[in-house]
């Protein structure tokens, strides 16, 4: 059996079994891994995670509603080149120095592997994706200006996330790994909690964490608090010296917990309603 | 030994193909699954699913694959016990319960938990011997009972079948669930981009062109950037049979309204059927003639009508159903809308199986109609951008 190089998470990020086998398959079978979940459970992250964790470079590309395929392997800078012809600056011949490559394009001219990271993929135009089809599968791209190769020496691990605001095409999503992270349970968020917040109460922590998941389990929440919004939550906590949660007042710092005005308001219905039912 | 499992998958509408079987069969002879079932649930699941739409079926299925190949497990857990084990009891236990919860023989336990099942009749928190949460009893979750049967409920590294019949992504299907932003997603389908407004973008080709008819002096062309031009009009039915739906219509409004990416959305409401008038207010207190609509709309905009379609024949077919003196029926008002907007399309909240022999049929032969469900809406948006085709009766 041929030896290969495993994630298995880092100090900083905790891992599940189903994670470390989605990028292991990413790994081994050079595809890309596309990583979906809920805002705030730590798919950015992951990518940093498995750079660090193998040892590599990262390379982030952050995807907007504007960007388009072709600015992620090269750009053409022709207003530049434009512009230099008519001052006589510089060569303008060499078309070579008016282009620039995109993350894509230094992903494959790296020298070693390298993680590249498509950040929120859905942002982008519907298109986005099928453009990038080829390039993700033959890891090769040729500038047409001047009829050059840009081939990866080593394939880079591409981890790609998405908050599911548009659906991907078909096409795109059979060439991926697929991961979905759910929601932390209550026995790896505390592991979570500690792995971020060592020197907390431990008290004060489980508190936290059970104020924090009963919030989540409120059924009119539009925007349902996540991982990062306890980390940042409890920094709060702990930056004002908060020591103990009490049960019948009202949870200090709510707004970082909760970023919706009409959230902070249904919790406050529901509040009243139990005093005046209870 | 995993192609059959392909097809178990395919009969649950996973869309697999040679391309994941290959790619599995590949991890396999690496020995991506560490010679495990669990380790092979979690690369087949990354491998062969593509969408948390995807993730239950494939739960359900390995579930029914694989059961054979393990200890089984008592092959009906009635959905209420499951409900109340799903909020589990925190309880802490002492040294000597612990150690009381000795080894037990795996084929007593089987036996006596069919047992309990027929027996119990009610929910059971902390105790030690009916099916509950929290308690000692080798039954059920979130118990110190090592050694016993996981009934449903969260847990933590739980074999794979365990796993899988925790059914966690029944949530994430899209057959079943609609909220408020899968609605948006599926909306955000819907949409077009025209250049309009002020120049505020470089316009490369323009600008070479103009360059060149300049002698070489540079002459910059800009132009104006992409913005969205999708302007749609939705009405709703409500009161009367569309009550039971209420909630559903009320969610795909608010993903309508928050929808960023249109350029105009008009909703107005009706009731039952369409006659000559439709309201601005739930309340029927403002109303606007559909003639008025039809003029201040032109062909362009996207008509989507969401409502059961249900009523006695006399109400569609009839002159003057709704109001005396009403000169058409409901239906040729119906198609008089169908036949301004070039794309129109009915969402349907009653399921399918139901609609034929009813006043749907004969709605459904004006509007191209649809489920409201996630499937159907992704189904109606994909026939609203489509271009123009013939129109119907």
């Amino acid at each position: 059996m041929p030896e290969f190089q495993r994630f298995q998470g880092t100090a900083r990020y905790l891992t599940s079994e189903a994670l470390q086998a989605a990028v292991d398959c990413a790994l081994v079978l050079e595809r890309p891994l596309l990583v979906k979940g809920e805002p705030g459970t730590g798919k950015t992250l992951l990518a940093e995670a498995i750079a660090e964790g193998l040892g590599l470079p990262l390379l982030r590309w952050h995807v907007k509603s504007t960007t388009r395929a072709q600015d992620g392997l090269y750009v053409y800078d022709t207003v530049q080149r434009l512009y230099d012809s008519r001052f006589n600056d510089g060569d303008v011949k060499d078309i070579r120095k008016y282009i620039k490559l995109g993350p894509l394009g230094q992903a494959f001219k790296a020298e070693g592997r390298v993680v590249l990271l498509i950040d929120e993929v859905d942002k982008a135009d519907l298109e986005f994706p099928n453009d990038l089809l080829h390039e993700l599968d033959r890891m090769r791209f040729r500038i047409a200006e001047t009829d050059e190769e840009v081939a990866a020496r080593q394939r880079p691990v591409v981890v790609i996330t998405s908050n599911n605001e548009k659906e991907l095409p078909d096409a795109f999503l059979r060439r991926c790994v697929f991961h979905f992270i759910d929601f932390p349970e209550a026995e790896l968020m505390k592991r979570i909690v500690a792995v971020h917040h060592p020197d907390l109460d431990a008290r004060l922590v489980g508190q936290a964490l059970e104020a924090f998941f009963a919030l989540r389990k409120l059924p009119r929440l539009r925007k349902r608090p996540s991982t990062s919004e306890l980390i940042d939550w409890l920094a709060v906590l702990k930056a004002s010296g908060v020591a103990q949660l009490k049960n019948d007042q009202d949870l200090p710092f709510l707004g970082t917990l909760l970023k919706k005005e009409q959230d902070l308001a249904a919790l406050q219905e529901l509040r009243a309603g139990v005093r005046r039912w209870g | 030994m995993f192609v059959p499992f392909l097809y178990e998958l395919r009969r649950r509408k996973v869309p697999v193909g040679a391309q994941e079987a290959v790619a599995l069969a590949r991890a396999l002879s690496l020995g991506l699954h560490d010679s495990s079932l669990d380790g092979f649930y979690h690369v087949a699941r990354a491998l062969l699913v593509h969408s948390e739409a995807h993730l239950d079926a494939f739960d359900e299925a390995f579930g029914a694959h694989f059961r054979g190949l393990v200890p089984p497990r008592p092959a009906e857990v009635k959905d209420e016990l499951l409900e109340w084990l799903k909020d589990a009891l925190e309880r802490q236990f002492t040294p000597e319960e612990l150690a009381a919860l000795e080894q037990r023989d795996p084929d007593w336990l089987m036996k006596r938990f069919e047992e309990l099942l027929r027996e119990q009749q009610e929910r059971h928190d902390g105790g030690n011997r009916w099916i509950g949460t929290g308690g000692t009893s080798p039954f059920g979750h979130s118990g110190a009972a090592q050694p016993g049967i996981r009934v449903g409920g969260p847990g933590g590294n739980k074999s794979a079948i365990a796993v899988a019949d925790a059914r966690r992504y029944r949530p994430y299907r899209s057959d079943l669930t609609l909220d408020v932003r899968q609605l948006a997603v599926a909306l955000r389908k819907l949409r077009a981009f025209a250049r309009e407004g002020v120049d505020e973008e470089l316009d490369l080709e323009g600008t070479i062109d103009e360059t060149a008819k300049n002698a070489g002096e540079l002459e910059v062309v800009t132009r104006p950037p992409r913005r969205p031009n999708t302007r749609v009009v939705l009405l709703m039915d409500v009161g009367g049979s569309m009550d039971p739906y209420a909630h559903l219509v009320s969610r795909l409004f608010s993903a309508a309204s928050k929808a960023t990416h249109w350029k105009e959305l008009r909703s107005y409401y009706f009731h039952n059927c369409i006659y000559g008038r439709l309201y601005t207010t739930e309340g029927f207190s403002e109303a606007i003639g559909v003639d008025d609509l039809l003029a201040a709309c032109g062909p362009h905009h996207k008509l989507i009508v969401v409502g059961d379609a249900l009523m006695a024949p006399y109400e569609l077919l009839q002159k003057g159903a709704a109001s005396r003196g009403e000169l058409l029926s409901g239906l040729a008002w119906l198609q008089r809308l169908a036949q301004h907007f070039e794309r129109s399309a009915w969402l349907n909240p009653e399921p399918p199986t139901s609609w034929r022999g009813s006043t749907i049929e004969a709605v459904a032969q004006v509007f191209p109609m649809f489920p409201l469900t996630l499937q159907g809406l992704g189904e109606a948006v994909g026939h609203l951008t489509r271009g123009r085709t013939a129109r119907r009766a």
